[in-house]
């Protein structure tokens, strides 16, 4: 039971983690709250099962052409749909929901409602502290990893992370000191919905693919980037994994009760934020404050 | 004394374009029922009576206190649930169960200023968006009381005519408006709500600095919104008669939002120019089922895009000028300012 809960609390905790912290590193830097990230998670997973499943690929190309697609899809919208208003934060959230409605639309129209299924990369299981635990899980645990440190690395160690962190602190100033601050939001863009798709290809095949999986995700990250601190990613991580634990314990716990993982989790969201304001790592700015 | 109503009539009403064209639009929906009983055409019109008030209701907390609410859909569910139940549990009749289910609008109002009240900014729009989440769960975990997926159904009708209901929806859409648009008046010498919820948007710290309690004035935002949109979901549930999951689904807090947006934030008069337009176009657009949503989404990236300050704002600065020296609105076609003379170009 007990670890039951440890390891599937990881693997879905660092699915969030993957998911939230390019939605925090957008909003971050941007300041925008993009409620189409998750919509190119669902994107990237359709997009490996359009090129395994339908022309034949490997999946693991399939999975890689899948990805670059998508941070073209996350640059594209960017620029056409959310440079000229990214000043107003409501048009913003709006303006990104009518395009995650619009790529739902597109989705249903060209593979219907059905539930499809894309190939897995590896098959099988191993048996870690007295559970089944299948090759496919550990994977995507491992490439979450992964993908996380490149990200810290990026963020702390390379030129390009410091001009991310400098725009995200202020952009006034960055631009000041020689940043080109549009370039820098457009990487930035291209660098969440990379994350968002990274997270699409390795959990394709474990879930059902549908024109709808992109709002479960979508509530449960803002869930967890609002409880750990809107723009911190140190915040999402630690966040991420509280909610994804606070949901595999409901599932494990209360069986019966399963459906009910997501209010569970904007309960403790609610609750984290009557005593932390500004979330577990949050930032406030100068002319932000309270 | 009646010349001088007449005189106030021409000054404020006939001579502003803008209010003379919602004037006429009003009265021509007056008399709807008498050109068509097409049943069909008085229902799309009677819920966009209801949605009116429920995004009006959304622009009052939203677009003038500036706490962008995502979870509107929380007191028009509570709202229609509460009086659901108490017409099918307690068989209370229609005229007591839909001010009891605005005034549970209200509660809910107090209860999300619990949290609401400390945060700000994109904080609070994540936060309220949870709350009508939280509550469909807990709909979804007592399902012999409140029915689950299927709600409530076969609550008491309103009346047996569609064209009463018209009426009665039309009567019901008018006076909230009016009260709301008169809380919401900056200029109105009656209240100072107005023009404190502008200060409360434009700059809290200089508000409170000022001497304004803003705690209370946001209290006061979420508990008119929550009213108002209680009332328009009590009269939703009658008059669908059932009160469903669907009345407390993300889409409909978002369907608020994009009416208004759609229509002019902070205008009172913008998101009834969303309803009227968007409702009946959506309700038009089920020929074709396929790509509806595709349309609607379409619509309102375009709008928001060229038009970011609405669809009613931007109709009406084509219609109306400020005279620069007395700030009357004056008609377009006007060289000089009607009362002033000042020259307007």
């Amino acid at each position: 039971m007990l670890e039951g809960i440890i390891v599937r609390g990881l693997v879905s905790g660092g699915i969030y983690a993957l998911l939230a912290i390019g939605f925090s590193l957008i909003f971050g830097v941007a300041r925008m709250v993009n409620l189409a990230h998750t919509s190119f998670y669902m994107l990237a997973s359709y997009g490996s099962y359009i090129f395994a499943s339908k022309m034949g690929m490997d999946p693991v190309p399939a999975a890689l052409i899948s990805l670059v697609v998508t941070a073209i899809f996350g640059v594209a919208t960017y620029k056409i749909f959310i440079d000229r208003v990214r000043e107003h934060h409501v048009t913003v959230m709006l303006i990104t929901l009518a395009v995650a409605i619009i790529y739902q639309e597109v989705i249903m129209l060209a593979f219907g409602g059905h539930y499809l299924a894309a190939p897995t990369f590896v098959v099988g299981f191993r048996t870690i502290l007295g559970i089944k635990v299948s090759l496919q899980h550990m994977l995507t645990f491992g490439v979450v990893l992964l993908v996380l440190a490149g990200v810290w690395a990026l963020l702390n160690k390379t030129r390009l992370g410091i001009a991310i962190r400098a725009v995200a602190q202020d952009s006034e100033i960055a631009n000041l000191m020689g940043i080109n601050v549009s370039s820098i939001l457009i990487v930035t863009m291209g660098l969440a919905a990379t994350l968002a798709a990274i997270a699409g290809v390795v959990v394709a095949p474990t879930l059902v693919l549908e024109p709808y999986m992109w709002t479960h995700p979508l509530i449960i990250i803002m869930a967890i980037v609002t409880l750990g601190g809107l723009g911190s990613v140190k915040g999402s991580f630690i966040g991420a994994f509280i909610i994804g634990f606070v949901e595999v314990t409901v599932v494990f716990l209360v069986p019966h009760l399963a459906f009910l993982k997501g209010a569970f989790a904007l309960v403790v969201m609610v609750a984290i934020l009557l005593f932390r304001p500004e979330g577990l790592f949050g930032i406030t700015f100068e002319e932000e404050r309270l | 004394m009646l010349r001088r109503l007449f005189k106030d009539f021409q000054g404020d009403i006939v001579s502003v374009p803008g209010r003379l064209l919602a004037l006429i639009f009003f009265i021509l929906l007056l008399f709807v029922p008498l050109i068509t009983s097409e049943s069909y055409i008085l229902r799309t019109l009677c819920f966009a009576n209801i949605f009116a008030i429920f995004a009006v209701s959304w622009d009052l907390l939203s677009g003038y206190t500036g706490q962008v609410n995502f979870g509107h859909a929380l007191f028009f569910g509570v709202a229609a649930y509460t009086s659901a139940l108490l017409n099918m549990k307690l068989d209370m009749p229609v005229w007591a169960t839909i001010p009891i289910g605005a005034l549970a609008g209200v509660v809910a109002g107090m209860l999300v200023c619990l949290p609401a009240l400390r945060l700000r900014g994109p904080y609070l729009s994540l936060v309220t968006l949870a709350f009508p989440l939280i509550l469909l769960g807990i709909i979804f975990t007592f399902t012999g009381f409140t029915g689950g997926e299927f709600g409530v159904s076969g609550l008491d009708r309103i009346s047996n005519s569609r064209v009463t209901d018209f009426y009665i929806s039309y009567g019901v859409m008018l006076v909230s408006v009016m009260i709301m648009w008169k809380l919401t008046d900056a200029k109105s010498a009656l209240v100072r709500t107005g023009i404190i919820f502008h200060a409360i948007r434009e700059d809290e710290i200089a508000a409170r600095s000022a001497g304004i309690n803003t705690i209370r004035y946001k209290m006061l935002a979420f508990m008119v919104g929550g009213f108002f949109a209680g009332i328009a979901g009590a009269f939703h549930a009658h008059f669908m008669r059932i009160a469903g999951p669907s009345n407390l689904d993300l889409f409909l807090s978002f369907q608020a939002i994009i009416w208004t947006v759609f229509g002019g934030i902070a205008s009172i008069y913008g998101p009834v120019v969303g309803v009227f337009t968007m409702y009946p176009l959506m309700e038009f657009l089920r020929v074709v089922p396929e790509i509806r949503m595709l349309i609607f989404a379409g619509i309102v990236v375009v709008i928001l895009l060229f038009m970011p300050e609405g669809i009613a704002v931007f109709i009406r600065d084509k219609m109306e000028q400020t005279c620069p020296r007395c700030k009357l609105s004056n008609v377009w076609w006007r060289k000089n300012c009607r009362a002033c003379s000042a020259n307007l170009r």
